[in-house]
């Protein structure tokens, strides 16, 4: 399959790799919100970690990636298009437009919607953490 | 050293030149239809095809009138499974209990489907299970033995792990229950030591592409003493291959593949010898740089030149992406439709993350030292970019166990 060449390029440079302390330690910390969606055995692990002002916006964000190219390059990019957003805007964040700008083919569809699922996931405790969570809110994408 | 590196030899083989020239009269100058019995045309392609026949059945121990000439190994696979179960078939068409038929989880598509069909047609199929090491032994084999079994099949080497599995002794129990013994011995053939009186084979099909050939050409050696072997055509027409197996011959591909044959048999031991301190190299120098790297499969009882191995908290699909340099194949299912891993790994029982994490190197007649030493810089170097964009390889070092984790699956 050949893959375009923005795919390759977060591939080979992916964006704001790494994560804010062990899992442990970012589990306390209330300015930090995690979401690791997937399964080893499904080849597909995304975590996502944001990093949230004050003011309710994502001022860094790191991931890592277990998975294809394509997978890598939706959670990287993911990070870039959250990072000075704030949580409620970056929830506007659909699946549909991961796959325009990397230019996934359909079987890489799943890689930007696990992508999308990271970011609510990570917002989702983030606000869970800090009690602003509505939890009719929870899984309404699904 | 050119790039990229070819390391897909159980894929396909690049043909040799030496077979090449071999074939190439038989386009334009000896270009007649080998069963044209009445003029020299006919009379000289038919020498050519008598003479690949002979050389195919050197190189197994076989006789020249044990060779039906197929497409390749899935055309073989089928007339030998679909030709034997039909013929032996206990009950007529349409009934239940047609008879009993043993085959292996991690056999290859085109020995499981056909033993599918089958079982939609009346016959009952047994698949055996090998457990962890990937080989089939006599003892598996002979505890699934029934009064009414009429055919095993049984690969003798693995494609995707390269075990090989006890044929010897396998045959040995199938000739003390009256069962024809089928083994598709595409990966093996050409590659080992091949002998089908001393191997207690009935009924063997390889391939042409895998052994340095050209593609689109295969064989099936069906016994034809002690005992006699028939089996049901599966393709009608003019009767060729004494009935087996009707169309006019491919001649330039036969001959071809009978170059192809008597190349093998003569640089076996040495080419063997050779692929097989090469991949050792490989094995252990890619062991020794980085921790958690498993070889599939048993670790001795394999073919020579093939290695799967499987890198742990990496992506297959996403390593090869990282090894553009090396054409090879992963048992991560990413790229197909499904996301399904290997069926053969996981039939080993091998994790879902482990065979997401494997690559299949195959190494061939022109791999050279320089090109193992590149794959194994290559592999290193991709295998550590990947870990350390692995939350995986995080939850590894922190200690956690990743198999304990419940996941959110999707």
């Amino acid at each position: 399959m050949a893959y375009s060449e923005k795919v390759i390029d977060h591939y080979q440079n992916p964006r704001n790799v790494g994560s804010f302390g062990a899992s442990n330690e970012v589990k306390e910390r209330k300015d930090i919100g995690v979401g690791i969606v997937g399964a080893p055995e499904c080849g597909d692990v995304m975590q996502l970690q944001i990093k949230v002002g004050e003011d309710g916006v994502i001022e860094d964000a790191k991931f890592k990636c277990f998975g294809c190219g394509s997978a890598i390059a939706s959670s990287s990019l993911a990070t870039e298009w959250i990072k000075g957003k704030s949580v409620d805007e970056a929830l506007k964040i659909k699946n549909t437009r991961i796959v325009e700008e990397l230019s996934l083919p359909p079987v890489k569809i799943h890689c930007s919607v696990l992508a999308e699922d990271s970011i609510r996931t990570a917002i989702e405790d983030y606000k869970r953490k800090n009690g602003k969570l509505d939890e009719a809110e929870v899984g309404h994408a699904h | 050293m050119n790039l990229p590196i070819y390391m897909d030899n159980a894929s396909t083989t690049r043909t040799d030149p030496r077979v090449v020239e071999a074939m190439l009269p038989y386009f334009t100058e000896i270009y007649g239809n080998s069963a044209s019995r009445n003029h020299a045309f006919g009379w000289a392609a038919e020498a050519g095809v008598d003479r690949a026949r002979e050389q195919a059945a050197s190189l197994i121990g076989a006789g020249p009138k044990e060779i039906v000439w197929t497409s390749g190994s899935t055309e073989s696979n089928n007339l030998a499974i679909k030709g034997a179960a039909q013929m032996y078939a206990k009950a007529p068409v349409g009934e239940k209990g047609r008879g009993h038929i043993i085959t292996c989880i991690i056999e290859h598509k085109a020995v499981l489907d056909p033993c599918k069909r089958l079982e939609r047609d009346g016959f009952d199929v047994t698949y055996l299970e090998p457990g962890s090491n990937g080989i089939v032994t006599a003892d598996l084999v002979r505890a699934a033995m029934r009064d009414d079994t009429i055919l095993v099949t049984i690969m003798w080497a693995n494609n995707e792990i390269g075990t090989i599995n006890d044929i010897r002794s396998i045959g040995a129990v199938c000739r003390e229950h009256g069962a024809v013994f089928h083994t598709d011995a595409t990966q093996w053939v050409g590659k080992m030591p091949t002998d089908v009186e001393r191997d207690n084979v009935d009924l063997m099909s390889w391939s042409s592409h895998k052994i340095y050939g050209p593609g689109g050409v295969g064989a099936l050696y069906v016994r034809r003493r002690r005992p006699r072997v028939r089996l049901q055509a599966q393709l009608d027409g003019g009767g060729h291959e004494r009935g087996m197996r009707s169309g006019t011959l491919n001649v330039p591909g036969i001959v071809g593949f009978g170059a192809a044959c008597e190349i093998c048999e003569n640089e076996m031991e040495s080419e063997g010898e050779r692929l097989l301190a090469l991949r050792l190299k490989m094995e252990n120098e890619l062991k020794g740089l980085m921790d958690v790297v498993e070889v599939n499969g048993h670790a001795e009882q394999r073919l020579p030149h093939l290695t799967n191995i499987s890198f742990g908290f990496v992506e297959g699909e996403s390593l090869m992406m990282g090894i553009k340099d090396i054409a090879c194949s992963s048992g991560s299912a990413c790229t197909s439709a499904s996301l399904e891993p290997s069926y053969v790994l996981k039939g080993l029982g091998l994790g879902d993350e482990l065979a997401h994490s494997s690559l299949r190197l195959s190494l061939g007649r022109w791999s050279t030292e320089e090109e193992v030493d590149f794959a194994i810089k290559s592999i290193h170097e991709a295998v550590e970019h990947l870990r350390v964009l692995s939350p995986l390889y995080d939850l590894h070092n922190e200690g956690i166990d990743i198999t304990k984790i419940v996941w959110q699956s999707h």
